[in-house]
């Protein structure tokens, strides 16, 4: 591995000066599950390396106030994964981060990494994409939130500028009742990318949300208020033309090594139908509690 | 600063000893452990995360020491296999291991103790799926799964396998 200045900001104003600073010749540090990889095979040579963990305003990593639940940048997914608030309201996000790699990733590994890599596989990218997370992203000229649908570009992009970091993640709690999953598929059980990835939503309005990832380069958001995918009742063949046209946006690599195009099209229909399903368990589970 | 090398000191109590030492801040947690610190039970491998043999616990949590910089566990409290063992004596996870033939080569077995540790002092009493789980990120090219998972389950509460 290369050498490089090792920066420790305990604040956020000295990441930013020190972003501002240093340009594209700084990378951000948060897990490392990613940057130590790059730094150590060559294809990341900053001469800068800021490791963000510290920064004061970064923690505490999990709160919930006023119906908004707050993940500090820094968290880790084996704690969103663990997280009370999470489970609670955004129970397809704790599916997600209970499946980041494997339990020495997952300790280290941060839910803004996770989404500042902007993999298409990113596992917490689904999710957050149906709950409607804002990234609260901090630069020179403040600090500024954006839905996380217009932050993803492509693998490795977002629309964070040169010298902005991600403070933090916002959700808010529905209002509406809903029922909510986050399916993979991968190779070997255990500890994989994902060939695709996939979360479903359904709330007591029939409103069904999907996201998916892994097949194109960036993961896409849609939504059905027809209501047919809501309802159990519908026939198959209703839901098919309706999945065609929420998976139009689907154009998985040629290239990747993990699955072939047609294998990973061929699967987000089949965890389509499966994620409708046991999201819709989920949302009558609920009500039956709040009944 | 070419050929110089960029250090910082840091602070670390690794097995219960307090360690002040200037590390190469382009160096991970596994190197300073094998290098500098002479504890060559932790083991270098695939170095992507993807293997586990290079796990230690850092303030409580295991990782791929691989994936860390040294200069990031400052002032982190660092359990290695080396410090499983209390005076000369294995450690009842230690044993199993020997007793249900889980080593045969023995390069992940560092990596699968600290794994194990950390499964059962997190869950006492852990199911074959949690096990499981627990050790998706140790791999073993010998294939002694089944050996380490009986292990395992033979130390856990009420284990009697």
């Amino acid at each position: 591995m290369q050498t490089f200045v090792y920066e420790r900001p305990a604040t956020l104003a000295e990441a930013v000066a020190l972003l501002d600073a240093h340009g594209p010749n700084a990378r951000l540090l948060a897990g490392g599950t990613d940057l130590i990889i790059r730094l150590r095979d060559g294809s990341a040579r900053p001469g800068v390396v800021i490791d963000v963990k510290r920064i004061a305003e970064l923690h505490p990593a999990i709160r919930e106030d006023d119906g908004i639940v707050t993940i500090g940048a820094t968290a880790v997914v084996a704690d969103i994964a663990a997280s009370e608030p999470v489970r609670r309201h955004f129970e397809a996000l704790a599916d997600a981060a209970a499946v980041v790699g494997s339990v020495q990733i997952r300790n280290r590994a941060t839910i803004g990494g996770n989404i500042c890599n902007a993999s298409p596989a990113a596992d917490t990218a689904p999710s957050l994409l149906v709950y409607g997370a804002v990234v609260v992203a901090a630069g020179p000229k403040g600090t500024r939130r954006i839905p996380i649908d217009d932050f993803f570009v492509r693998s490795g992009v977002t629309t964070l500028g040169p010298s902005e970091l991600v403070v933090a993640i916002e959700i808010l709690v529905p209002a509406r009742s809903t029922g909510a999953v986050h399916m993979r598929r991968t190779r070997r059980r255990g500890h994989d990318l994902a060939s695709v990835t996939l979360c479903c939503s359904v709330d007591d309005t029939g409103v069904t949300r999907l996201a998916y990832g892994s097949v194109g380069p960036r993961p896409v958001l849609v939504t059905d208020e027809t209501g047919v995918l809501a309802d159990p009742g519908a026939p198959d063949e209703a839901k098919a033309a309706i999945f065609e046209r929420m998976f139009a946006e689907a154009s998985p690599s040629k290239r990747s090594m993990r699955a072939g195009p047609e294998y990973r099209l061929a699967m987000l229909r089949v965890l389509g139908n499966r994620a409708v399903r046991a999201a819709i368990g989920r949302l009558e589970a609920k009500g039956r509690v709040e009944a | 600063m070419s050929g110089m090398a960029n250090t910082l000191p840091i602070e670390i109590t690794v097995n219960g000893r307090r360690r002040a030492l200037r590390v190469a801040v382009h160096h991970t947690l596994l190197d300073v452990l094998r290098d500098d610190l002479r504890l060559t039970g932790t083991k270098e491998c695939c170095l992507v995360g993807e293997c586990g043999a290079c796990t230690v616990m850092v303030d409580g949590r295991i990782v791929d020491s691989c994936l860390m910089l040294a200069v990031e566990a400052d002032g982190a409290e660092i359990l290695t296999v080396e410090g499983l063992a209390e005076n000369g004596r294995l450690s009842p996870l230690q044993q199993a291991f020997l007793d249900k033939g889980a080593v045969q080569c023995g390069f992940c077995t560092p990596g699968q103790l600290m794994a194990s540790h950390a499964l059962l002092e997190a869950n006492p009493n852990p199911s074959l799926d949690d096990i499981q789980e627990g050790l998706a990120g140790n791999l073993c090219r010998c294939g002694c799964y089944v050996q380490i998972t009986d292990a395992v389950l033979s130390v856990a509460e009420g284990g009697h396998r």
